[in-house]
């Protein structure tokens, strides 16, 4: 990571922060996108003063999609250039406000999959003709399999991991690595209190996680590990039995 | 990797005694814009702030309504490299403080017995270290405040601007409102390393004419007092002495690099010794062992500032060492002039009835401004007790004895002191009642402990 120049976009998220600290501890030098202005200023600040690294920050609405190119020319001019991309955002939602108010369920399919998607549409063609770099987009291990109590994220998070694994396809061959992150339970405001978390794993457990994946060039990781094989037994059950699960 | 279920749901609580245990409802804001939701999400039940719940007691609890958790709230904001100063949110710890500044040769200007407290409950407590003689306490150091107050208004408030609100937070155990943000200068180091000097003291004479002989030699000072010793060896103790070390004064390795220390393993308490396992027997005998371990009369050496100021840190969850019923530390601070009358009083009632205590440590204070402050200028003492049949009448027989003579109790050790006591103890309680009462009519933040004082009426 030393010298590495990274936008970071999500980075007032519990995950996003803790990624930005492992990263400017590394020597990554840092661009940092969120649409909370007050408060990804004070997150630039702790970075800059704790790790003396470069940081300047914009802010981002993943919503306003024709702002996007804009940020990443910033990105660009503040770090001088671009080794990386890493997108740490998203909003879970009222799943059951989801089926009643459509707004909502659009507002969580655009914010955790169209806004990110359209950031990492122009990211990725500026990479490509670069020749090198890497992406990273958090996910979710609630993208694997539709379940009753988040469908709505879920299958956003699911079109984000099928998006992330045909742009892996794509500049496989340009030299741009893509990582996909899927993440079990994360102690943050998305779980604080909700029942029914179990193996809940800290911000700075997944990020530091997150970086050691990025160093062996993972395609998917899922984090802590162990989620692989919860999700792996999640994926095989059979329909006619999962349809029939209070999940 | 380890891994923790939070929750909001209702969750039992304590402080680092692990007594009492209460329940609360627990709010962890991510960022300190989301304090307003918070606080309407709370409605009218009471809210205290919770940082690393070092306090021993019950500081940083509410059974009667929300324990809002500062640890997410850890920006540091601002540093001046030229005068030292530093502004942050109120959960940064002393610990990112020492990791943080310490390689670029800073350091905290006051520091308690442990880095595993935030910069919010080193203000509640208006915490004092080794040097509280020579530097004041926490509050000395700080040049202005953010809080929340229970309208939802925030107030910048300083020595000069809202200074009534000031003095009353420093100290001020949470009430007063939410401390978002503090300011306060660290002082520069050349090396990470103490020159340390230990003195070996035969009785509680020696240690005070010690005590008096190498203060004004040394910015720290502090001594361990084994509490059973009785008649001639009443009050035998180790004397533990320093200062900042310079460059020339560390071995020749280190110098290339004097600020950087190599990380130390940590010991883990792996469960919860039996409570009976710390009685007087196994005490004094430790005491003994650790007396006798100094072999000459004086050592002087250079050590790690970690391994100086901070050697209970490197075993986590030391506290599973009393037992499951947990234990209270009684402190307290007695005028100088009645110092030694007192100690002698005190420390017999100790070895005669055997309430001794694994970690005795004997300093000397300053004045203090502060209005509910502990520190007055005298000697202070620390006696950890586990919790046994008995313990509550003994320490209110210590109660009588401090009140006698003027001194008082430190709050961030106590889980018990009685509300009457409580008022004899601190005489500027009404002074800091009425400003209390104008920011916060309607106790919007309260405690176990300020329950238990009555400060609520
Ligand atoms: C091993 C050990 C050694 C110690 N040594 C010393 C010592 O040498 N000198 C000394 O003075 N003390 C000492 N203490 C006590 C300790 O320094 C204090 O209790 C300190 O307040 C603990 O900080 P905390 O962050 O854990 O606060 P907590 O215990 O979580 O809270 C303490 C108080 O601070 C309030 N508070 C915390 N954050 C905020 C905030 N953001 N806004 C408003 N109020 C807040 C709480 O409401 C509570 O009243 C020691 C404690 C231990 C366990
Ligand atoms: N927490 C978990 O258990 C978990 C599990 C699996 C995956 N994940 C994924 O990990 C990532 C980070 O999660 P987290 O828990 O750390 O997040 P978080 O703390 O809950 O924060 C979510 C972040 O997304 C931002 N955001 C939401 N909508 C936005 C929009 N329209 N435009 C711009 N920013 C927007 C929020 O900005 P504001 O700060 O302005 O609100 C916030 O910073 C997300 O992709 C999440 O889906 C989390």
């Amino acid at each position: 990571m030393k010298g590495k120049a990274v936008l970071l976009i999500g980075a007032t998220s519990s995950i996003g922060r803790a990624l930005a600290h492992e990263m400017a501890q590394q020597g990554a030098a840092l661009h940092l996108g969120a649409r909370d202005g007050f408060e990804v200023e004070r997150v630039a600040q702790d970075i800059g003063i704790r790790y003396q690294v470069p940081i300047s920050w914009s802010t981002f609405e993943a919503l306003d999609y024709e702002t996007h190119p804009e940020l990443l020319q910033k990105a660009v001019d503040n770090l001088g250039t671009l080794d990386g991309i890493v997108v740490s955002l998203g909003e879970l939602g009222y799943q059951k406000t989801a089926q009643m108010d459509f707004n909502h369920a659009q507002r969580i399919i655009h914010s955790n999959y169209t806004g990110v998607l359209s950031i990492l549409t122009h990211t990725a063609n500026y990479l490509e003709q670069q020749g090198h770099g890497f992406i990273v987009g958090i996910s979710s291990v609630a993208g694997d399999r539709g379940r009753q109590s988040n469908y709505t994220y879920g299958s956003a998070k699911g079109a984000l991991s099928l998006f992330l694994q045909g742009l892996r396809n794509r500049l496989f061959k340009s030299g741009v690595h893509v990582m996909t992150v899927k993440p079990g339970f994360v102690d943050t405001k998305m779980t604080f209190g909700k029942p029914g978390m179990f193996l809940v794993a800290s911000p700075k457990q997944v990020a530091a996680a997150i970086m050691k994946a990025m160093h062996s060039k993972k395609d998917i990781v899922y984090i802590p590990w162990f989620w692989f094989w919860i999700m792996l037994i999640i994926r095989i059950v059979p329909e006619w039995l999962f349809k029939r699960l209070k999940l | 990797m380890k891994l923790k279920h939070p929750s909001n749901l209702e969750t039992p609580l304590s402080g680092w005694g692990r007594y009492p245990v209460v329940k609360s409802y627990l709010q962890r804001p991510e960022k300190v814009s989301s304090f307003r939701k918070i606080l309407e999400e709370c409605g009218k039940s009471p809210v205290i702030a919770r940082g690393l719940g070092r306090s021993l007691g019950d500081a940083a609890l509410n059974a009667k309504g929300y324990t809002v958790l500062t640890q997410r709230l850890n920006r540091i904001l601002a540093f001046d490299k030229k005068t030292g100063i530093l502004r942050c949110e109120a959960g940064v710890t002393m610990k990112e403080i020492l990791a943080t500044f310490v390689p670029r040769g800073w350091f905290p200007a006051v520091t308690p017995g442990t880095k595993f407290v935030t910069v919010g409950g080193a203000v509640a407590f208006d915490v004092h270290g080794k040097n509280h003689h020579r530097d004041g306490s926490f509050s000395h150091h700080l040049r202005s405040l953010e809080l929340i107050l229970a309208s939802g208004e925030t107030v910048q408030c300083s020595r000069q601007e809202n200074e009534d609100i000031f003095w009353a937070t420093v100290g001020g155990m949470g009430l007063t409102g939410i401390i978002t943000e503090a300011e306060f200068a660290l002082h520069s180091i050349q090396t990470a390393y103490i020159k340390s000097h230990h003195i070996k003291a035969k009785n509680l004479d020696e240690a005070f004419a010690l005590f008096d002989e190498y203060e004004p030699q040394y910015q720290y000072s502090v001594a361990w007092i084994d509490c059973l010793a009785s008649g001639k060896s009443l009050g035998r103790s180790i004397l533990m002495f320093g200062n900042h070390a310079a460059r020339e004064d560390i071995p020749l390795q280190q110098q290339p690099e004097p600020l950087h220390l190599k990380p130390k393993p940590n010991l883990k308490v792996p469960f919860d010794l039996p409570a009976g396992l710390l009685n007087r027997y196994t005490m004094s005998i430790f005491n003994t062992l650790y007396y006798g371990k100094m072999r000459s009369k004086e050592v002087k050496s250079v050590i790690d500032y970690d391994s100086f100021f901070y050697p209970l840190d490197f075993i986590q969850n030391w506290n599973r060492l009393y037992g499951k019923q947990g234990f209270v530390q009684y402190q307290w601070v007695l005028p100088t002039e009645v110092s030694r009358e007192a100690l002698y009083r005190m420390l017999q009632l100790c070895s005669q009835t055997g309430w001794g205590s694994f970690l005795a440590v004997l300093k000397r204070l300053g004045s203090q401004e502060g209005w509910l402050s502990f520190p007055m200028a005298g000697y202070t003492l620390a006696l950890d007790m586990p919790i046994r049949k008995g313990l509550w009448e003994f320490l209110r027989k210590l109660d009588k004895l401090v009140i006698e003579y003027g001194g008082r109790v430190y709050l961030a050790k106590d889980a018990r002191l009685s509300a009457e006591a409580f008022r004899s103890m601190y005489p500027n309680f009404p002074q800091w009642l009425s400003v209390k009462e104008r920011v916060d009519p309607h106790n919007r933040f309260s405690s176990a402990l300020s329950q238990r004082l009555g400060v609520e009426r």
